[in-house]
């Protein structure tokens, strides 16, 4: 299944400039994803998961356009073909 | 250091929104402002550690949305690490996940690969090998008053580490809100160390642990002796925190968050006293560093050249700092964001800086000189490039 990671210019640094990743997942969900991204680019999901596995407070993650906080979270499901948005929360100053 | 040293002072200034580097000449009466490195960071912790043969400048950077990083420059501040991946974790397996790093304490002089770092949640993080890698010390992670452990205003925090200068496998820490914490086998074990500190906010007034210390300050030729800034309450120990002693005497308010040592004399502390917890301000309006030259028996406001009335200000733990000279300066960093520095061991102050974001950090450091190739090519650049940055 190959899904496609969107990430905001702050961690292009930390995806060797990329704007876009595309993945091959193995199994279904955001979390394989992340796991996948992790992988080739552990800089950017350190950024995006604390130490424990999840999603930092002011990170929004989305498939699509909803925000996996109101589905089922870092199980939420994709297809193939998905495209997982990460984006910084409004908040900070 | 030689006379000709342009730059003797470096003062290292974290705020809300980035960091600063200030350079002031050997005189201390010509200062340069350069940054915001890391802007729109908060940048909680800095250190200058010059052990070794190094002249490596430390900032812990915390992005709201990303997370915190440790970074390096062994440039004096020309460049900066940017690890790819934070190098500062828990251990999955801990529970834990950082959220800042509140101090960077480089060891002994001997030991120049050790470091230690206090964080939030409250933990001690060690390198042996000059910061490449870190890990969690287990016999606090692990301590079985840790559930008891409740978080301050700033946060679960451990933000005081005070090495043994004797060089001893001593070791001290402190947190909000939890106290003081002692180990005597290098960090294997701990114990609180907290006899004669007040709790004011629980109903036991005097509890094995739970104080809400703001700072501890020691002076490495009387290891041992100790000097405590409490969340109400100032404090001296004589034997490593066994005991303390009250040593409020002639202080307007013995509330108060920031604490220095004097470089040279072991009985000489600065301290700015803010009214009260619920009005986080000086008392009266003026803005005034408090020394003792007694080790507490009495202390003395120092006000020539800071401001006397409608100075609403506040001073943080780690934004008030001594350098090495002799005479000694003394520097500090308000909430408010202005930045004020004594060359004459707190008899007369300047405001160097003001408008800056506001400010939690100031380290004095007087690096040594660079290497004597890197400084003829430095100096050719200087020439080559126009100045950049404020001047004070």
């Amino acid at each position: 299944m190959t899904i496609t990671v969107v990430l905001p210019g702050y961690l292009h640094p930390y995806a060797d400039g990329r704007s876009r990743i595309a993945l091959r997942a193995g199994g279904a969900t955001v979390r394989d994803a992340l796991d996948a991204l992790r992988v080739s680019y552990p800089g950017v999901s350190h950024r995006v998961l604390t130490e424990q596995g999840e999603v930092r407070p002011h990170i929004n993650v989305f498939v699509g356009d909803e925000n996996i906080r109101f589905t089922d979270g870092l199980a939420t499901p994709l297809r193939d073909g998905s495209e997982v948005v990460i984006l910084p929360a409004v908040s900070g100053g | 250091m030689p006379r000709s040293s342009p730059q003797p002072v470096l003062l290292l200034v974290g705020t809300t929104k980035g960091a600063f580097l200030v350079r002031g000449n050997r005189a201390r009466t010509s200062w340069s402002l350069d940054g915001p490195f890391f802007p729109g960071h908060q940048v909680y912790a800095m250190a200058y550690d010059g052990r070794g043969g190094r002249r490596r400048l430390y900032a812990a950077t915390e992005n709201p949305f990303y997370g915190t990083v440790l970074h390096t420059s062994d440039d004096l501040g020309k460049s900066w690490t940017d690890p790819k991946e934070p190098n500062v974790r828990f251990d999955e397996s801990s529970g834990l996940s950082l959220k800042r790093i509140w101090q960077i304490c480089p060891g002994p002089e001997s030991e120049p690969q050790r470091l230690w770092l206090g964080v939030e949640p409250s933990a001690l993080f060690e390198s042996r090998d000059g910061g490449a890698t870190w890990t969690a010390n287990a016999g606090l992670l692990t301590h079985p008053h840790r559930e008891r452990w409740t978080p301050g205003n700033g946060g679960m925090c451990l933000h005081t580490i005070v090495p043994d200068a004797s060089g001893d496998s001593r070791l001290l820490v402190a947190m909000s809100t939890g106290g003081v914490y002692r180990s005597d086998d290098g960090g294997r074990s701990w114990r609180a160390r907290n006899v004669g500190v007040r709790a004011e906010f629980l109903p036991d007034k005097h509890p094995e642990f739970g104080q809400c210390v703001h700072k501890v300050v020691s002076h490495p030729s009387r290891p041992g002796r100790l000097f405590l800034q409490n969340h109400w309450g100032l404090y001296r120990s004589d034997d490593w925190g066994d005991t303390w002693q009250d040593i409020a005497n002639g202080v307007p308010s013995d509330f108060g968050f920031a604490m220095a040592m004097h470089p040279h004399e072991p009985d000489t502390v600065y301290i700015v006293p803010l009214q009260s917890d619920l009005f986080r301000c000086v008392p009266g309006a003026k803005l005034r560093v408090y020394r003792t030259r007694n080790a507490g028996a009495s202390w003395q406001p120092m006000s020539r050249g800071l401001p006397q009335r409608d100075a609403y200000e506040s001073v943080l733990r780690d934004a008030l700092a001594t350098d090495t000279l002799d005479p000694a300066g003394v520097y500090f960093g308000t909430r408010s964001g202005k930045l004020f520095a004594s060359r004459d061991a707190g008899a007369s102050w300047r405001q160097l800086f003001g408008g800056l974001p506001p400010i939690v950090v100031v380290k004095a450091a007087v690096p040594s000189p660079a290497p004597a190739r890197a400084t003829r090519k430095a100096a050719a650049r200087k020439r080559r490039a126009p100045a950049r940055g404020r001047r004070a």
